[in-house]
C-alpha cells in the first residue's frame, strides 16, 4: 500500500470517527437554536460560529458528514447489487437476456445523471418528513447509479463465461444458479470492490449537487448539500471563511476517496 | 457497412425516445395529484360539466392509452401545459433552448481547448512534476460538486459557460490524458522520436490519427455531461434556460414539463453519442 492510499485511508478514518464522536463533541445538538446569537461567527459556544437560524455550525457539520459518511456506502452497497444481479446474469446468461439488460441500462445511460434524479425526485412528496428525505435522496442514488457498473459487470461476466474453468465446470454437470454463485460471482469480486468504492464519492457529491438546489435532504437534518447552500448568501470568499469550511471537508474526503482506490481498482473499473 | 451503422443509430434513438416516453407517461401517470381538477372546483361549473370534466379525466386511468394519446399530440406539436407554469410545454421549450444550447456548446469548446491544450502539453513536455500539477488542478476541480462551482462562478461574476467548462474539464483531462499518453508511448511513435521527427509533425501525422476515434466518442459523452451541468449553472446563476426551466419544474413537482425535457436531453444527447460514433467509424473506415 502506498503512502498516499495509508494517508487517505486515516483521513476517512478520522474524519468518521470525529463525526462519529458527534454526540459528544457538539451535545447542543444540530437542530438547538440559539436565538441570541444568530449568524454569529466563531466563538467558544459556536465554534464555527452559527447559521441564520442560530443553529451551531460545527454541529452541524459533524452530523452532516455522519449522515454522508453512513449513507453514501450504504447507497454504493444498493447499486453494486443491483449491478451485480442485472449486469452479471445478463453477462452470465448471454443472448436475449444481455441484449434486453443492455438496451435498458443504456437507456439509463442517454438520460443525463442529474436530469434523471431530479426527475424521480420531483415524482416524489417533497414536504416529507426529515429522515424520509435523506433516507428517499440516498436511495434513490442507490437505485439509479447502478447502470455503469452493471455495463462493467455484464462485460466480464460474459468473458468469465467464455473461460476455461466455466467450461469445465459445465462439462462437470454444475449448471445454473449455482455455478453463477460458486463460480462466476466470486471471480467479479474485484470489479464489484472497485465499483462500490466509486460510487461512494460519486453519491456523496450527487447528494451535495442535489442539497444546494434544494432537492436533497430535508431541515432540520444537516447534510453536505444543505451545508453548502449556506454559500449561496456568501458575499466574498475571504470576508468569512469559516463558511468554506464544509466545502473544505467535503473536498477532502472526496479527494482521500479517490486515493483510496488504488491502481489494481482502477483497472478492474 | 457506414448505412447499416447510422440506421441501426436511428433505429437505436427511436427506440429509446419511445421507451423513454412511456416510462416518463408512466411516471405521470403515476405522480399523485394527477387525478386532481381544479377547475372541477370551479362554483361556476353546472354538475353536467364537472361530469363531463371526470370522463375525459377518467380515459387517462389506462397508461397506455394515456401515453398512445400524449404521443399522438406531441406529433402533432401539442406536448401539454406545464401545471406551474401554465403554458404550453412546447413554447416553453422554444424560448429555453437557444440559451442553453448556445451556453452548452461555448462551455464545451472552452473546456474542450483547456483539456487538449493541457493533455497534449503533458504528454510533449514528459515532466512530473508537470503531469502532478495538471492532475492535481483536475483531480480537486473533480473534488468540488458541480453546484458549488456554480455558486463560486455566481460570486465572482463569471459567466455560465465558464461554469460548466470548469465542470467538464476534469472528467474528460482524465482520459483524454490517459489515451494521449498511451499513444505517445507506442513503438511506431518511439521510433519517429528517435528520428527526429518534429512534435507538430508527431502529433498530427500519428498520434491524432490513432486517438481521434477515443476522442470524438469522449466528446460526445461530454455533451451528456455539460447539458447535465446546465441544472446548476442555470438554476443558481438565475440564466433562463432548460436547466433552469427543469430545476422549477423539480420544486414545482410539473411532471409533464420535467418529463418533456427529459425526453428532449435525451434526443440530444443520444444524437450527438451517435454522431460521434458515425465519425469515429468514418475516421477508422478511412484509414483501413
Amino acid at each position: 500500500m502506498s503512502f498516499w492510499r495509508k494517508f487517505a485511508c486515516a483521513v476517512l478514518m478520522l474524519v468518521f470517527a470525529v463525526s462519529l464522536a458527534a454526540t459528544w463533541l457538539a451535545p447542543a445538538g444540530y437542530a438547538k437554536q440559539d436565538r441570541d446569537a444568530t449568524g454569529a461567527p466563531p466563538s467558544r459556544e459556536h465554534w464555527l460560529g452559527t447559521d441564520e437560524l442560530g443553529r451551531d455550525r460545527f454541529a452541524r457539520l459533524l452530523y452532516g458528514t455522519r449522515i454522508s459518511l453512513l449513507l453514501a456506502p450504504a447507497a454504493a452497497l444498493v447499486s453494486t447489487l443491483l449491478a451485480a444481479v442485472i449486469g452479471g446474469l445478463a453477462g452470465y446468461l448471454g443472448g436475449a437476456w444481455a441484449r434486453t439488460a443492455m438496451a435498458v441500462t443504456d437507456l439509463f445511460l442517454s438520460l443525463p445523471w442529474l436530469f434523471l434524479l431530479i426527475t424521480v425526485r420531483a415524482m416524489l412528496p417533497l414536504n416529507v418528513s426529515p429522515t424520509f428525505s435523506v433516507l428517499v435522496t440516498f436511495l434513490l442514488l442507490g437505485l439509479l447509479g447502478w447502470t455503469a457498473a452493471a455495463r462493467v459487470l455484464c462485460a466480464s461476466a460474459s468473458s468469465l463465461r467464455n473461460s476455461d474453468f466455466v467450461k469445465q465446470s459445465r462439462a462437470a454437470g454444475i449448471h445454473g444458479t449455482r455455478l453463477f454463485w460458486i463460480h462466476v460471482l466470486p471471480n467479479l469480486k474485484p470489479v464489484l470492490y472497485a465499483q462500490f468504492w466509486i460510487s461512494i464519492p460519486a453519491f456523496i457529491l450527487s447528494e451535495a449537487n442535489l442539497g444546494i438546489l434544494g432537492l436533497g435532504v430535508a431541515e432540520p437534518l444537516p447534510s453536505w448539500g444543505s451545508l453548502l447552500k449556506e454559500l449561496e448568501g456568501i458575499v466574498s470568499l475571504g470576508a468569512e471563511p469559516w463558511k468554506l469550511l464544509p466545502l473544505a471537508l467535503l473536498v477532502v474526503v472526496v479527494t482521500s476517496f479517490q486515493l483510496v482506490l488504488s491502481k489494481s481498482h482502477e483497472v478492474a473499473a | 457497412m457506414l448505412g447499416r451503422k447510422i440506421a441501426w443509430h436511428g433505429l437505436t434513438l427511436v427506440a429509446t425516445v419511445l421507451l423513454g416516453g412511456f416510462l416518463c407517461a408512466t411516471l405521470v401517470r403515476l405522480a399523485p395529484g394527477l387525478d386532481a381538477e381544479e377547475s372541477a372546483l370551479d362554483p361556476h361549473l353546472s354538475s353536467q360539466s364537472i361530469h363531463a370534466l371526470r370522463e375525459d379525466r377518467a380515459e387517462q386511468h389506462n397508461v397506455f392509452r394515456f401515453y398512445l394519446r400524449s404521443l399522438g399530440r406531441a406529433i402533432h406539436g401539442d406536448l401539454g401545459t406545464s401545471i406551474s407554469l401554465r403554458q404550453p410545454v412546447s413554447s416553453l421549450l422554444h424560448d429555453r433552448f437557444p440559451l442553453t444550447f448556445r451556453m452548452v456548446s461555448l462551455g464545451l469548446l472552452m473546456s474542450w481547448a483547456a483539456v487538449m491544450a493541457l493533455a497534449l502539453s503533458v504528454a510533449c513536455v514528459r515532466s512530473p512534476a508537470y503531469d502532478l500539477l495538471a492532475t492535481v488542478l483536475a483531480g480537486l476541480l473533480l473534488c468540488v460538486p458541480a453546484a458549488v462551482l456554480a455558486l463560486l462562478s455566481v460570486l465572482w461574476n463569471v459567466p455560465g459557460a465558464l461554469a460548466i467548462a470548469l465542470i467538464i474539464f476534469p472528467r474528460d483531462y482524465r482520459y483524454a490524458r490517459n489515451l494521449l499518453d498511451k499513444a505517445y508511448s507506442l513503438p511506431h511513435i518511439i521510433s519517429a522520436r528517435a528520428k527526429g521527427l518534429t512534435e507538430v509533425r508527431i502529433l498530427f501525422w500519428h498520434v491524432i490519427p490513432v486517438v481521434a476515434p477515443q476522442l470524438l466518442a469522449l466528446a460526445g459523452v461530454s455533451v451528456s455531461l455539460a447539458v447535465g451541468a446546465a441544472i446548476p449553472v442555470e438554476a443558481l446563476c438565475g440564466l433562463a434556460g432548460i436547466g433552469q426551466l427543469a430545476w422549477q419544474a423539480a420544486l414545482a413537482r410539473d411532471l409533464p414539463l420535467l418529463t418533456n425535457i427529459t425526453v428532449l436531453v435525451t434526443i440530444v444527447t443520444l444524437l450527438a453519442n451517435s454522431s460521434a460514433d458515425v465519425i469515429g467509424q468514418v475516421w477508422r473506415g478511412q484509414r483501413a
